[in-house]
């Protein structure tokens, strides 16, 4: 079997060893082609807005990243077990959805500032964060967040730091009334 | 009182610096052109120079710091007179200015170390490789100097600085920046080794021997900062994590895989003669990499639309910058490079053909990587929809290559150059394969899934043929019935006489194994978040975790919070831990300090969350949030880092690649014939 293969390999030309090069470099780049899509068509995570989440839901099982400000009061805290669960709002100014998570919150998490809640949603229920970011200071906000406040058209980046938390509770509270009215009445 | 390190005085320091790195660039590249011996002889002393200017710029603004001058911007922005020592001399570089200065002088070093330990390289072309680095040295000083001045005065001078980052204050991340920096610039040296080559249009064996000691030296710097950084994610962030696969760490990832392929790459060159035209481009990919990776992702340009925004100057200024040197040097490859000529010939099973391989998955990983980085912020800019990719899509996409990266990894330095065969290869590793298999047996029963015991098996089949590798290379021949003294000498003779780049490469392939096998473990950990009053236990698994006390202690600039945690395996009391946080009262910022234990087989890790109910100091009715970590193998992650560079380090010290080994030619007939 040695001898067959060192015979062959003697006659392989200049032409056959640059082939086998190059197809060996296609195979590897189609393979890590069709990893790279298969792994996009499963593990994307689309950054979206709680009037978004509302407008729009998301597969029961699809793993979203939610962004905005957390409601101010809105934190509260139980256990379950031995298992801490921080329950809290968040809002873009429009809709404010109820995010649920087990664990400890990040240390920069403050009532009234900006968040990003990692997990999944079901309508009719909080959202079940796996993990919640707000890694960043007083005077940053995740740039997601700041897009979404801005096409929300409550809050823009362009001029000057957000509200205040007490505004945007307001701000959520009359869009909810407005919103209220605006299904009971025929017109919009 | 005169000062002799102002601000002042550091930034004509590094005014002087630039217009000497500017002579560098140009006057030496004259002198090629033009054949004029002295102006070649200039561009070691102009590198040097440069150098100097530089230090004595990078020293006044530590001693700014140390001297709590708050009239110079930077120091009042980024210090306060309550830091300890240590970190006002660290927070230099924990800021943009600061770092991008750190980053111009360790270029002016690589260009010292050049123009001082190049002594064997023929004079053209080491003044060429001076003075590109010169002319990239250039651009970032005059970007330092023009968008972002780290001696800029503010006045009035306020009376106390605006402190710096709790998080950055740390030992870990004081050190982090410079070796991970010196990683990143030290693939200017190959960058400037390619470029020369292809102005001279040669490239050979000689070529591949001059190089390949720079990239080894960048590659272990840039191993031991990355590993740095995530062991500093690992114990400082508190969540537990060593990688999060956010476009900073990738960042320094990418150039490290492009770096990888091209150490292999240049082995090819120097030993066959092949590989050349693609050597030179993996020199020129690594620095681009290391150059877009520091400032395209760091300056806020892909990551946030709006930092760019803020300092439209700066990111304008880099996005030229980097299109200067990435694009330059792709034209000049595209124009030069048909100009060289085909290398050697090999078969595809033969060293070369093994290399080839490593080459083509460091390379495809790499694509994953950078399409993984860079997918987001264009479809953000394409279609407006923010979307991001995390573990799962790297974990999916990864593996899968690194997994024959692996295979072949062990099989590969068996072969022999030119031409060979597996059988012959594999009979040897057979005892290796065995134990392999029999590991993926066990691991299958044992792990969670099958791709962590896939990986284990792989990561232990990489260590165990290295380790066969050594011991057939160093093991006497057994003709004769001899004593087992006489056998250990024999031995130990050659284990002396093979070369170190031997003893090296397999080092830094066992680090590889060792890494693996500890992201394999960190794969199994096991976590729990509980809040629990004083006297409570956590049952997990095995281990019994009981909060003895909570109390309060007072640090330089913060006020901590500290709990003294008991750990007890099969009910054996094992440690006692004491998890903190700190609240920095200066900044009302507050940090989570984590304890860990570790017998390097695992880490017992327990992070302090926040306190409920009651009152702070131990009231009975208080409650505490703890997250408790029991992380098999954790260490090994960052242990395998140092093996590796450890590795590369030993074939450093080889003979035949200390920096600018001496040629067979005499150097004024080579610095001739090359110009």
């Amino acid at each position: 079997m040695t001898v067959t293969r060192t015979v062959s390999q003697r006659r392989m030309t200049r032409k056959t060893r640059r082939l086998w090069l190059v197809l060996s470099c296609l195979a590897c780049f189609a393979v890590a082609t069709a990893l790279v899509l298969n792994a996009f068509s499963s593990s994307i995570v689309f950054f979206m807005a709680p009037s978004q989440v509302l407008k729009t839901p998301p597969a029961p099982d699809r793993v979203i990243r939610l962004g905005g400000m957390v409601v101010a009061g809105s934190l509260r805290r139980t256990v379950q077990g031995q298992s801490p669960v921080n329950l809290f709002q968040v809002t873009d100014g429009q809709a404010a959805i109820e995010v649920r998570f087990e664990g400890i919150l990040p240390d920069l998490f403050r009532e009234g500032q900006s968040v990003v809640a990692l997990g999944t949603w079901v309508p009719g229920k909080d959202f079940a964060a796996s993990e919640v970011l707000a890694k960043h200071d007083e005077t940053y906000m995740p740039r997601e967040v700041a897009e979404a406040l801005q096409r929300s058209g409550k809050w823009d980046p362009r001029f000057g730091k957000p509200p205040s938390a007490e505004s945007w509770n307001t701000m959520t509270r009359n869009e909810a009334q407005a919103s209220r009215a605006n299904s009971g009445s025929p017109l919009p | 009182m005169m000062t002799v390190f102002g601000a002042e005085e550091g930034h004509y320091a590094l005014a002087l610096a630039c217009v000497l790195a500017l002579a560098q660039f140009v006057l030496p590249l004259w002198g090629a052109a033009r054949r004029r011996q002295f102006l070649l002889d200039l561009a070691p002393a102009l590198a040097c120079a440069q150098l100097l200017a530089l230090a004595y710029s990078f020293l006044s603004l530590i001693i700014c710091a140390i001297e709590d001058d708050f009239s110079v911007q930077n120091v009042a922005a980024n210090s306060a007179i309550s830091k300890p020592l240590l970190y006002k001399i660290t927070g230099v570089w924990g800021n943009h200015e600061g770092s991008v200065l750190l980053w111009a002088l360790i270029l002016a070093v690589c260009g010292g170390a050049v123009a001082l330990l190049g002594r064997g390289l023929p004079l053209v072309l080491k003044a060429r490789v001076l003075a590109i680095l010169g002319g990239v040295s250039t651009g970032f000083q005059l970007f330092c100097l023009l968008t972002s001045d780290p001696f800029a005065r503010v006045w009035p001078a306020p009376p106390d600085g605006q402190g710096m980052n709790p998080l950055l204050q740390d030992p870990g991340l004081a050190f982090h920046p410079p070796v991970l920096y010196t990683g990143y610039v030290g693939f200017a040296v190959p960058f400037a080794f390619a470029v020369a080559a292809l102005i001279e249009g040669r490239v050979d064996a000689a070529w591949g021997r001059w190089v390949r000691p720079w990239a080894v030296a960048a590659w272990c710097f840039l191993t031991l900062g990355i590993a740095m950084g995530s062991w500093w994610s690992y114990y400082v962030l508190g969540w537990g994590g060593y990688w999060f696969w956010d476009p900073v760490e990738n960042a320094s990832l990418i150039p490290w895989l492009t770096g990888t392929a091209l150490v292999h790459s240049a082995v090819v060159v120097e030993k066959r003669d092949a590989l050349r035209i693609w050597t030179v481009l993996l020199a020129i990919a690594s620095f681009s990499f290391s150059l877009s990776g520091t400032f395209l992702v760091r300056s806020g340009i892909l990551n946030s639309v709006h930092a760019f925004a803020n300092d439209p100057a700066r990111g304008v200024f880099i996005l030229a910058l980097l299109g200067i040197v990435i694009g330059g040097s792709l034209v000049l490859f595209a124009w030069r490079a048909p100009s060289l000529s085909a290398g050697g010939l090999f078969a595809p099973v033969s060293r070369e053909g093994g290399l080839v391989l490593n080459n083509i998955l460091l390379c495809a990983l790499c694509a994953v990587v950078v399409t993984g980085t860079m997918y987001p912020p264009f479809m953000q800019i394409l279609t407006g929809r923010t979307l991001s990719v995390g573990k799962p899509f790297f974990d999916a996409t990864t593996i899968p290559l690194a997994l024959p990266l692996l295979i072949v990894m062990a099989a590969g330095t068996m072969l022999p150059w030119k031409r060979g065969h597996l059988a012959p290869v594999l009979r040897r590793l057979r005892l290796a394969a065995f134990v392999t298999a029999l590991s993926l047996l066990v691991g299958l029963m044992m792990l969670e899934g099958i791709l962590p015991a896939l990986c284990a098996a792989a990561a232990l089949w990489v260590i165990l043929s290295s380790l066969t590798d050594m011991a057939l290379r160093i093991a006497p021949r057994l003709d004769r019935a001899s004593t087992w003294r006489a056998r250990l000498g024999a031995a130990g003779q050659r284990a002396r006489h093979l070369p170190r780049a031997i003893w090296g490469s397999s080092i830094a392939h066992i680090g590889v194994g060792v890494t693996v096998l500890g992201l394999t473990g960190m794969s199994q950990a096991r976590h729990d978040v509980v809040e629990i009053g004083i006297g409570q236990t956590l049952h997990q698994g095995n281990l019994d975790w009981t909060l003895l006390a909570v109390r309060q202690e007072k640090g330089p600039n913060y006020e901590a919070l500290v709990a003294d945690l008991a750990v007890a395996r099969n009910g054996r009391s094992v440690a006692i831990l004491h998890p903190s946080r700190r609240d920095f009262t200066s900044q009302h910022q507050v940090t989570t300090d984590v304890a860990i234990r570790t017998n390097l087989m695992r880490d017992l890790y327990a992070a302090l969350g926040d306190a409920h109910g009651g009152t702070h100091d131990g009231g009975r009715e208080a409650r505490y949030v703890l997250r408790l970590h029991n992380n098999p193998l954790a260490p090994w992650i960052w242990l395998g880092g140092i093996i590796m560079a450890l590795g590369g380090g030993l074939s450093l010290t080889d003979r035949r690649h200390r920096f600018g080994a001496p040629m067979k030619q005499g150097r004024t007939n080579a610095a001739m014939e090359g110009a």
